[in-house]
């Protein structure tokens, strides 16, 4: 009996660890990218706006690691300098998500009556859509720039935050501390800021980590198609879409920012698996 | 002498879509006087929460009135419920369940005397005070709710009913998930409390187990499918039940 019950004990010790290093990995790596993109001007081996049309098209070397653009940019430098804008919109716009779709949930799930179903009919209605159709339509009207392109995505990604936000606050409306609360005489503001986000913001943060490759995606996706970032402004998908033409005589200029995206959605999605793993504690077996 | 708890007519319909409507609570009344022990039992399903919700707020009546005090708080909202608040306080079904496990005891606690202005530093003095009241340690407000036993959790929600002074305790089926040992605790912990705040304390007792009543209650109401089918002093109802309900729940426990 004890012989077989050891062993399972030393596993499930020896999973979490693994988890554990999983977080320290993916977090320690999603931090060089922001660090990264923060101080971009001080990494870059040449200045990424510097024209030396002698040098254009120049491929990999040992002097341009990713080559030179039609103009002779150094390429790596202009990806370097790229990751603060796509890294930083990026963030800024998961983040605004998040938080305008936590604000109508919790207010749904509180309030409830007519204006809980109005609002969740709507949010029907652009969960029902195709999303980023509608966010070129947006963006598309309110035309180009990156600020739009954002817009645009919030547009439609906050019914899924405002979905688990309210489902999470109807279930915390019936707990019993929240009665207890209620008879403590604390006003709707104070339970829902102390008792209902502490309680729910879990789950959505979770979501939020993992939606942060998908959003990088959508950015560039958007700015590929000249909706986003406006040249020469140094964004991965615009990168990637003012190079197209060329991807058959010059493709590392359209692989390099390819490349740059492929890299940081991958960690921000692990780092979100990794995050979701360590946070439930029922899959942190596994 | 003036009731510090009257209930008219009090009545709750549940309707939900395509469903027949469900009297849960039907035409109810009784009083409770200050410093009695109001006992109120009846089978899993009779009602009893639905009956104390009503009385706390937590679920809005069908019909009936609730006078507390004195004061109509049946309609009551916002301002005026919270100062009923202050009167009134309840201890939930399930201990651990009713603290914020993400908030320590002493948050819990001292929760109502921060929302009445009570200062960071009186709260943290009164809620140990409390504390040692119900027979913890002031080492236990910086626990949270699963570092401690049921026991402990259920004498930690009585210190935070009792922390306004109210005039009225609610005891939700206070010691049913309790074992029986802790069960007779709390009930020592509650009569120590009763003989100590006299008639300034008048308790609502709900609780399935007539023995437990017959213990603790001057008085108790027998509820059966949402209507009071008997009341007067536990030793009659016992001993001479009139009613077949009463005289089937008491079979089944002697
Ligand atoms: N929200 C609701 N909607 C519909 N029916 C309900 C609702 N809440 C309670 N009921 C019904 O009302 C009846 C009384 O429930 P209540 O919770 O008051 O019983 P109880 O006496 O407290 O039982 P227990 O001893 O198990 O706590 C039950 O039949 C229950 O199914
Ligand atoms: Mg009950």
């Amino acid at each position: 009996m004890t012989a077989m019950r050891e062993p399972t004990v030393r596993i499930q010790k020896i999973r979490k660890d693994t988890v554990r290093t999983r977080l320290i990995i993916f977090g320690a790596l999603a931090l060089i990218l922001l660090l990264c993109s923060v101080f971009c001007e001080h990494l870059t081996p040449y200045d990424p706006y510097l024209q030396d049309l002698k040098n254009a098209k120049a491929p990999p070397s040992p002097e341009h690691l990713f080559g030179t653009d039609r103009y002779g940019r150094d390429m790596l430098s202009r990806v370097i300098v790229g990751s603060r804008t796509s890294i930083f919109s990026t963030l800024l716009l998961v983040g605004i998500v998040t938080a305008l779709g936590t604000m109508v949930g919790v207010f749904c799930g509180w309030h409830g009556k007519w204006i809980d179903t109005v609002l969740m009919r709507i949010s029907d209605m652009f969960l029902a859509f195709p999303g980023l159709v509608f966010a070129m339509a947006v963006a598309g009207v309110l035309g180009g720039g990156l600020q739009n392109a954002i817009i645009a995505l919030v547009a439609i990604s906050w019914p899924k935050y405002a979905r688990i936000a309210r489902s999470q606050t109807l279930a915390q409306k019936e707990t019993p501390y929240l009665n207890a609360a209620r008879l403590s005489g604390s006003g709707t503001w104070k339970m829902i800021f102390k008792h209902i986000l502490p309680n729910i913001i879990g789950p959505i943060l979770v979501t939020s980590m993992l939606d942060i490759g998908t959003m990088m995606m959508e950015l560039a996706g958007l700015s590929f198609l000249g909706l986003g970032a406006k040249p020469p402004t140094a964004e991965w998908g615009s990168m990637m879409s003012d190079a197209r033409s060329l991807l058959s005589s010059v493709p590392w200029v359209t692989l390099a920012p390819g490349f740059a995206i492929f890299v940081s959605v991958m960690i921000f999605n692990l780092l979100g698996d990794t995050i979701r793993d360590y946070a439930d504690p029922k899959s942190r077996g596994r | 002498m003036e009731p510090v708890l009257k209930v008219e007519n009090l009545t709750k319909v549940f309707t939900r879509r395509g469903q027949p409507a469900f009297t849960a609570v039907d035409h109810i009344g009784f009083e409770l006087y200050p410093g009695e022990c109001l006992g109120l039992i009846g089978e899993s399903g009779s009602g009893k929460t639905t009956v104390v919700n009503m009385i706390t707020r937590l679920l809005d009546s069908t019909e009936g009135r609730i006078l507390l005090g004195g004061e109509d708080i049946t309609r009551l909202s916002g301002k005026g419920l919270r100062r009923a608040y202050r009167e009134m306080q309840m201890v939930f079904q399930t201990p651990a369940d009713s603290f914020d496990p993400r908030c320590t005891l002493g948050d819990g606690i001292g929760e109502s005397l921060r929302n009445n202005g009570m200062s960071r530093a009186e709260t943290k003095q009164e809620v140990a005070r409390l504390l040692t009241e119900c027979g913890l340690t002031p080492e236990f407000a910086s626990r949270y709710p699963h570092q401690v036993s049921g026991g402990q959790c259920q004498r930690a929600a009585i210190a935070r009913a009792l922390a306004v002074r109210p005039r009225l305790l609610i005891c939700d089926e206070a010691t049913s998930s309790l074992d029986v040992t802790i069960q007779q605790e709390i009930l020592a912990l509650l009569n120590d409390l009763r003989r100590h705040h006299g008639s300034e304390l008048s308790i609502l007792f709900i609780c399935h187990d007539i023995a437990l009543v017959q213990q603790f209650c001057s008085r108790v109401l027998v509820l059966y499918r949402g209507r009071i089918v008997e009341q007067g002093i536990p030793d009659e109802v016992i001993c001479h039940p009139q009613d077949p309900y009463t005289r089937r729940l008491i079979e089944s426990i002697l």
